[in-house]
């Protein structure tokens, strides 16, 4: 690809990727309503740690289930719930999930990039 | 609705990889006969507002959060493969760099909510829609309705996958050893927040981005 068909391509979806951009930045919403609203994680994404807390609140047996610990423990992702250590709370934690929303936004980029052209390569572009 | 790792046991997750990798072939295919390589920064448009949408976490006061996945709505743009590539996508970056979803579970969560979102999503907006101009009512209306029922089919999906668990694996104690929540329990707790909120959630982000587009790029959206 020539630069000058990325510039095409940049004025034809540049108010998309400004959209994109725009909600990038407003993401913390999605920290901060939650908080106000006191409402916790999703239902069933608990860490090993939480669930037998809500197995109690089910009214079930409270234990942590083995193969559920053992197969929890398998990836230590590297920048857990999109917080950055010691920036888990108030300001620094938007500040995180913002920085998160760009790096994620960023690979999710990259790969679709690369994914797209290897697919969509061979029908040349019009 | 992001499955973590260990919630489901090796049948489950074992299973749902052999049932996504046919559905990820299928949409390569797609997007090599559909698109140009002018419209890939489409698919990475599509990917990009999956993953910042779902960061969006809509509480329940004093309870449970949720999102949007967007599925439906990307795929009125780029068609129902390159909407499930773009999904898969976020999902995959989310589960591995931010741990949201697990890596076991990757392809239960993309089973689950792009073949939902994207392809039986897409399918009712598809019935709907039919062939009025982009322009219509008609299009938003069957977005709407797509989304929602999109949404709802993989948050039943996914409730149906945690309940089943403890039924398929059980410890010599007899205790569950993955999700130890019966599905008298995962499918009324997942499915009344999906079809109360997040699944509204859903239809009304696609609606509203929808509405933009047609007022202002109508070309983007497939005929």
């Amino acid at each position: 690809m020539t630069n000058s068909k990325f510039k095409i391509q940049d004025l034809k979806f540049r108010k998309l990727w400004i959209g994109i951009g725009i909600l990038i930045l407003l993401a913390p919403i999605g920290l901060i309503l939650p908080e106000l609203l006191k409402a916790g994680g999703a239902w069933g994404e608990w860490g090993a740690d939480e669930i037998a807390e809500w197995m109690k609140k089910e009214g079930l047996e409270d234990y942590i289930p083995e193969g559920l610990k053992r197969l929890s423990e398998i990836w230590s992702a590297p920048i857990p719930d999109y917080a950055f250590s010691g920036w888990d709370k108030g300001l620094k934690s938007y500040i995180g999930y913002i920085f998160s929303g760009i790096i994620g936004t960023a690979l999710v980029i990259g790969v679709s990039m690369l994914i797209g052209k290897i697919f969509a390569g061979e029908n040349g572009n019009s | 609705m992001h499955i973590p790792d260990g919630y489901l046991g090796p049948i489950t997750y074992g299973s749902l990889w052999v049932a996504i990798a046919p559905i990820w072939f299928y949409a390569s295919k797609k997007i090599k006969e559909t698109m140009k390589a002018s419209q890939v920064p489409l698919l990475a448009l599509g990917s990009a507002f999956s993953f910042v949408i779902m960061m969006f976490n809509v509480p329940i006061p004093g309870g449970t959060t949720g999102h949007a996945t967007g599925a439906t709505l990307i795929a009125i743009f780029t068609g129902p493969g390159a909407a499930i590539m773009a999904v898969s996508i976020a999902l995959i970056i989310q589960a591995i760099i931010f741990g949201d979803g697990g890596i076991t579970a990757i392809g239960a969560n993309c089973f689950n909510i792009g073949v939902a979102g994207a392809l039986v999503g897409y399918g009712i907006y598809r019935l709907i829609a039919g062939k009025s101009d982009v322009k219509s009512r008609k299009r938003v209306i069957g977005a709407g309705i797509g989304a929602y029922i999109g949404i709802n089919l993989a948050a039943l999906l996914t409730a149906f996958q945690l309940g089943i668990q403890t039924v398929l694996h059980v410890g010599a104690d007899g205790r569950p050893l993955y999700s130890p929540f019966p599905l008298s329990i995962t499918i009324p707790a997942i499915m009344l927040e999906h079809i109360f909120l997040f699944g509204i959630v859903e239809a009304l982000v696609t609606v509203l981005v929808l509405l933009y587009i047609q007022k202002s790029q109508p070309e983007l959206i497939r005929g």
